[in-house]
């Protein structure tokens, strides 16, 4: 048992960023050569990416079953892959796919999964994890005993390497799962709104902004940005916004470079879901709403004259630059 | 149609998090515990089918004897019976061993034709309990579920998921594992004369010696092992703006690029 397997998420062809995380959280960890694997149609065309990150083997089931996400017969792929390489460390994202796919290739093969973890440590041939609870109010310390272990990796938090690697040796392995039960048979793109969970700037809005066409000034200043909007729970409960775009304990718990919180009032639900951010800017016409106690930076004001304003100034000062 | 409902009793989610003086875990002395707000989705949902169907939903829970009451809970919404399956002597069991010891449960009686749980508890939030049923059952699984719908006859089982800025369409066969999103359907509350025939229902007690696990095995067989717990590190403090909104606006640009390096 020796080396790391990194079970890889691809979109339209590109690694997903996740997955190029583990790739180098694996290679960073140093405990032995690391591979990745890859499903679906176009599967070893990620050799070139996941090399740049110092995965040596790519491993791609791209044919039938594997063109199409199913759980069980992804998870039994996993296994037999596990059972064939004997990695003594799994990694995959905590993503939709990971967080589907990882407990089941742990129920299968009575390995322990710790799941969206935000630090991984070598400590020998063992590794130390820690993971956030309720929502990350607190940590957890974790170790799994037995190989292989295994570990979803939250997105946006541990970094990609950067890249030069010589590109990955492709092999196929060989593997014989039964006939897939859960498949899926179609996917819809929800707009074209940056996903909250990988994003690295969130501008978010709650019930301050008083109605859902008000959002607009929150799309203007995100657009400056870069940015993906989020909200509170309430205005999503409202429909002023999709349930997707909801914030918090009970909802999308973030950790971007930059949160802004406008007319929100930082229940302890709310922060709980952005308390990961690495700076919280809020804007509220509350000088002691609880969420100038979590924020670096705050304004104090009106939003609808504070926001329109800071948009103004944010564009100033990009080109002045 | 017969549904089971696996559901968590745990912390109220406006709790406070503080740990125990020795770090070995969180101070529970003062905390108000509720049914996970997940399982409420997949309570709602097992009703629907039942009522559309007609059968019967059974709840199941793992832990303390405080759980009786998140399980009188969905009682109240309107569950036909429940099992309540006593931690006592595997308080400390992983993931894999709850989950074995809820397959165990479920396994006592025959006929299921679907699990649902909630997508997660937040508590430990580690998302796992549908997927490592399922695995054990070696049934279809289908996580985060925002919509739903069975065939006339029952058998087959069309779920929508959500991804990430995205949703998916899964189809699968009956006796399956699904695990309910927010947004799935919006939990009925308890009525007070639902309260009342709830105490009535019957909650069968069982525990891990019953069900034929060996529960000093299951404990010393843990592989995800918590070695203790930390807060996280305390917020720098904030630096607050006030007076001319386009001073202001001015001020934080400056100290985002200058002072925190973002823009
Ligand atoms: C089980 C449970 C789970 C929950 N989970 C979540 C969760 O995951 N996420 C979540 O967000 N909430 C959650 N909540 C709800 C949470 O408790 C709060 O009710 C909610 O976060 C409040 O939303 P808000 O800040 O938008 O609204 P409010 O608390 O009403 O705050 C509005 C804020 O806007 C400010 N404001 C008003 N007008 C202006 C103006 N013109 N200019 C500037 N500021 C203005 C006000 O000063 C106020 O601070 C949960 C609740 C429960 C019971």
């Amino acid at each position: 048992m020796s080396g790391i397997l990194v079970v890889l998420e691809q979109q339209e062809g590109r690694v997903r960023r996740v997955s190029l995380e583990a790739c180098a959280t694996a290679v960073r960890l140093g405990q032995g050569a690391v591979s990745a694997l890859a499903f679906g149609p176009g599967a070893e065309g990620l050799a070139e990416a996941v090399g740049s990150q110092g995965v040596e083997q790519l491993l791609v089931l791209s044919a039938s079953p594997f063109d199409r996400y199913s759980s069980d017969a992804f998870a039994h792929a996993v296994v037999q892959v596990v059972r064939q390489t004997e990695p003594s460390l799994v990694l995959f994202g905590a993503t939709a796919f990971g967080k589907d796919l990882a407990p089941r290739v742990s129920g299968l093969l009575m390995a322990g999964l710790a799941s969206d973890v935000t630090a991984i440590e070598a400590d020998g041939d063992d590794v130390l994890i820690t993971r956030p609870v309720y929502a990350g109010k607190a940590f957890q310390r974790v170790r799994i005993a037995g190989t292989p272990k295994l570990v979803s990796l939250r997105p946006n938090v541990q970094p990609a390497g950067a890249g030069g690697g010589a590109p990955a040796r492709v092999s196929v392995p060989t593997v014989d799962v039964p006939a897939p039960r859960a498949v899926v048979t179609g996917t819809e793109r929800s707009g074209e709104q940056l996903e909250l969970t990988e994003a690295s700037r969130i501008v978010s809005g709650g019930r301050g902004m008083k109605a859902p066409e008000n959002f607009r000034l929150l799309d203007e200043l995100a657009a400056v940005l870069g940015a993906a909007v989020g909200s509170s729970r309430p205005v999503a409960d409202e429909g002023w916004v999709p349930h997707s775009y909801h914030v918090g304990q009970t909802g999308k718990v973030v950790s971007p470079d930059l949160y802004v919180a406008v007319g929100i009032s930082g229940a302890i639900q709310h922060v709980a879901g952005i308390s990961n951010s690495k700076c919280i800017v809020a804007i509220n016409n509350d000088p002691d709403a609880p969420i100038f106690k979590v924020a670096n930076y705050g304004i104090v004001g009106d939003l609808f004259q504070v926001v329109p304003a800071l948009t103004a100034a944010l564009k100033a000062h990009l080109d002045a630059s | 149609m017969k549904i089971a409902v696996l559901v968590k009793q745990v912390p109220d989610t406006a709790t406070r998090i503080q740990l125990a003086a020795d770090g070995s875990g969180i101070e529970t002395a003062n905390i108000k515990w509720v049914l996970n707000p997940y399982d409420e989705f997949a309570i709602e949902e097992a009703l629907k089918l039942r009522d559309q169907h007609t059968g019967e939903v059974v709840l199941m829970s793992f832990g303390p004897a405080r759980v009786e009451e998140a399980i009188r809970q969905g009682l109240a919404m309107g569950a036909d019976r429940a099992v309540w399956i006593s931690d006592e002597g595997v308080a400390d069991v992983d993931y894999l061993g709850r989950a074995q010891i809820l397959v165990a449960a479920l396994q006592q009686e025959s006929d299921w034709d679907l699990v649902l749980v909630g997508k997660q508890a937040v508590d430990d939030d580690a998302a796992q309990t549908g997927p490592l049923v399922a695995a054990l059952l070696d049934w279809p699984q289908a996580m985060v579920v925002l919509g739903l719908a069975v065939d006339a006859a029952g058998r087959r089982i069309t779920a929508t998921r959500e991804l990430e800025g995205a949703t998916e369409t899964v189809e699968l066969p009956m006796p399956a594992v699904l695990g309910a999103q927010r947004g799935l359907n919006v939990p009925r509350y308890p009525t007070l004369p639902n309260i009342m025939k709830a105490k009535r229902k019957e909650v069968r007690h069982t525990h891990a010696a019953e069900l034929g696990l060996d529960a000093a095995e299951l404990t010393a067989g843990r592989r995800v092992r918590v070695e203790g717990y930390q807060l996280p590190p305390p917020r720098p403090e904030p630096k607050v703006l006030t007076g001319d909104p386009a001073e202001a606006a001015a001020t934080l640009v400056k100290l985002l690029h200058d002072e925190a390096q973002i823009l």
